[in-house]
């Protein structure tokens, strides 16, 4: 995955709660056994009408939120389905990092495999956030993962991360290679700990 | 004093550094054609193989039809992702592998524990989120991403880390005419959409003891709809019988060597939880969703709330949305809410004793005029044997369309979708905005009251209905 260390760029807004995966890429796109190109999909209902058209009611179609790095938005962001599409979909959209309350578990870990890192901040900064951006055209945010904070004019934040998975990030690393240097372990994981019957049936007998 | 959670856990560790997500090792890998493609792709790039095809089993369940099983599919970005996974599992030598046509093929969360695959005590995953559903048997079950399905494909390992706990006690019993759907469904209104977040939850007490295999995984199946990856249900008797015997379960002298270690699966008198709920089963009453997420639910015989009624602004926010989204207005009677669509089936309610449930009020009624009908099963197997007692009769006549198994209208990942604007009962576990269809409109029910709902034409409680065994 791409390397995260800092990142200066205009900010986005999705002023909702409970931000599912559903919504973030629908089911219609899971389909495609590619890996990216997913961008174009991306919030598809919200941005688009039932027959293609752009919807200009949509902010993430405002000329101002084009190309933006980052998105904040409100709590429970990525709740719902293990879709990985989410990620990257938002990812492949432009979209290097989310600020929110609250992540759902399994869009988190999804999100830090692939190099889009979520930032939490209480529910009051992010609405304090989302405020400031919609008032501001042009705002733009500067994050320093190594420092963990979030700031732009007039607003300043830090935020806390797990410390493997911002070592991870900072050196783009690929957690399965690193895995791989541990196979001693599993072998002897395998070797000594597992119980005879664990062993699955493979064929009816 | 260790937990359920602790007991299945700790002995699955394979390696653990501070400041680290434990790394550890899994027992089962459930695999399916929607998830997988990348994660193959990934190995193929890299050269690797996968590490224990033993321990992987593959099923096609997401995308498949369940009327026109002829392939190729009309769907050609469908059919690139069946085959997909069909040659992935020739290639890297999967021995366990529910193709189209196989009779043991269905929905991976029917189909897994009906072969025998799940066990107490197993670690679990699979790239879907209902992946929760097994911890039914006592398994630590949870869904994953791509990119984790790929490291378990190397590794058979995963990083996680461990999860705080909610005990969840269920004390009495359910009232007649109230099952595991209404259950979880009340339990995830008490919880909130993101109330479990971070921790696991167990569930025990008498309704739950008392209920079969097949409630337990609905009321596992939905602990990610409050935020929870994993719902457990320590393995008891009803547990050990429904194994045994099981085409990929152990047998004889290694099926009770693991019952030795499985009866020691439960969690340890006085254990703290970080969270205790207590429900009393009897003020559980047959429930179903008003809004666009599942913990926005009420008693069938309830009203549509008014968003003011909400404290927490985002709960407000939530709410003005899903009324808006939903069409509903404050104050109407649930059961004055007509439905277009009803649909029987899923992860969660595509059992057979769901669709006994649903036959038994649909048994000499008529779908109403207008009101189109899918009974969907989980498998093959639950299909058969609908088939073999009169289920499928029942509902045929009934004026039900009887499909093949799949995920179905679950989703809409196949042609099975619920058009813009209308309005469906479905016994499935999303009600998100476009789950079913863009802007369609979902009410997540049980089996009985969506076999109600069909023959009244509206969201209808089933305890109106005489049941007809």
């Amino acid at each position: 995955m791409e390397k995260f260390v800092t990142l200066e760029t205009g900010a986005a807004i999705l002023d909702r709660p409970n931000v599912d995966t559903d919504l973030i890429i629908p089911k219609q796109f899971l389909k495609r056994i590619e890996r990216g190109g997913f961008g174009r999909f991306v919030f598809n209902d919200l941005r688009f009408r039932p027959d293609g058209s752009e919807d200009p009611d949509c902010p993430l179609n405002w000329p101002r939120y084009r190309g933006a790095g980052l998105l904040v938005s409100r709590e429970n962001f990525g709740c719902g389905s293990s879709r990985e599409h989410a990620p990257w979909a938002l990812l492949d959209y432009g979209f290097r990092a989310i600020i929110s309350p609250s992540f759902g578990d399994i869009f988190r870990n999804n999100s830090f495999k692939v190099g889009l890192l979520l930032i939490e901040l209480d529910s009051g900064t992010c609405a304090a956030l989302i405020k400031l951006i919609d008032e501001s055209p042009g705002y733009r945010l500067s994050i320093d993962l190594p420092a963990q904070t979030v700031s732009g004019p007039g607003f300043s934040a830090s935020f806390e991360i797990d410390p493997f998975r911002k070592e991870l990030l900072l050196n783009g690393w690929d957690e399965i290679s690193l895995t791989l240097k541990k196979e001693e372990l599993i072998a002897a994981y395998e070797k000594k700990r597992r119980r005879p019957w664990q062993a699955a049936v493979t064929a009816a007998g | 004093m260790p937990s359920l959670l602790d007991k299945i856990w700790e002995p699955h560790v394979v390696d653990r550094n501070p400041g680290q997500p434990d790394l550890l090792y899994i027992d089962r890998h459930l695999i399916h054609e929607v998830t997988t493609p990348q994660a193959f792709e990934g190995l193929r790039k890299a050269g690797r193989p996968v590490r224990r095809p033993d321990l992987t089993f593959a099923v096609l369940d997401h995308v498949i039809p369940t009327d026109d099983l002829s392939r190729p599919l009309k769907d050609e970005v469908a059919e690139a992702q069946l085959s997909a996974l069909e040659k992935n599992r020739a290639a890297f030598g999967l021995p366990v592998f529910f193709g189209m046509h196989d009779p043991r093929q269905g929905v991976i969360h029917v189909c897994m524990p009906e072969q025998g695959v799940v066990l107490p005590g197993n670690t679990v995953v699979c790239g879907d989120s209902h992946t929760a559903s097994h911890g039914a048997l006592g398994a630590l079950a949870f869904g994953i991403g791509t990119s984790e399905v790929e490291h378990v494909l190397a590794s058979q390992t995963v990083y996680q880390s461990k999860p705080g706990e909610i005990g969840v006690e269920v004390r009495g019993r359910l009232r007649p005419g109230v099952g595991a759907k209404d259950l979880i469904l009340h339990l995830i209104g008490l919880l909130g959409f993101s109330g479990g977040t971070g921790h696991a939850l167990e569930y025990f007490g008498e309704a739950v003891s008392a209920l079969s295999v097949d409630g337990r995984l609905t009321l596992a199946n939905m602990a990610i709809e409050c935020g929870a990856k994993m719902g457990l249900i320590a393995p008891d008797q009803t547990t050990f019988d429904y194994l045994r015997g099981r085409p990929l379960a152990p047998r004889g002298p290694d099926f009770e060597a693991a019952l030795a270690w499985w009866k020691t699966l439960f969690t340890d008198p006085g254990h703290q939880y970080d969270h205790r709920v207590l429900v009393d089963a009897r003020d559980v009453e047959p429930r179903v969703t008003w809004g666009t997420n599942p913990a926005q639910s009420v008693p069938i015989t309830g009203r549509v709330p008014d968003a003011f009624d909400f404290a927490s602004p985002d709960d407000r926010l939530a709410a003005e949305e899903a009324l808006n989204y939903q069409n509903l207005e404050p104050g109407a009677r649930m059961t004055d809410v007509p439905v277009d669509y009803v649909f029987i089936g899923s992860c969660t309610n595509g059992r057979l004793e769901d669709l006994r449930e649903a036959a038994g009020l649909l048994r000499g009624r008529r779908v109403a005029a207008g009101v189109t009908a899918l009974v969907v099963p989980g498998s093959g197997l639950v299909k058969a044997q609908a088939e073999k007692e009169g289920l499928a009769a029942v509902f045929t006549e009934a004026g039900c369309q009887w499909r093949a198994p799949g995920c179905s209208m679950c989703l809409g990942m196949n042609p099975d979708l619920v058009p813009p604007g209308r309005r469906c009962a479905s016994t499935s576990n999303r009600n998100f905005e476009g789950r079913q269809g863009r802007d369609s409109r979902t009410h997540l029910v049980s089996p009985a009251t969506a076999a109600a709902s069909a023959i009244r034409g509206r969201l209808s409680d089933p305890r109106d209905f005489e049941r007809r065994p």
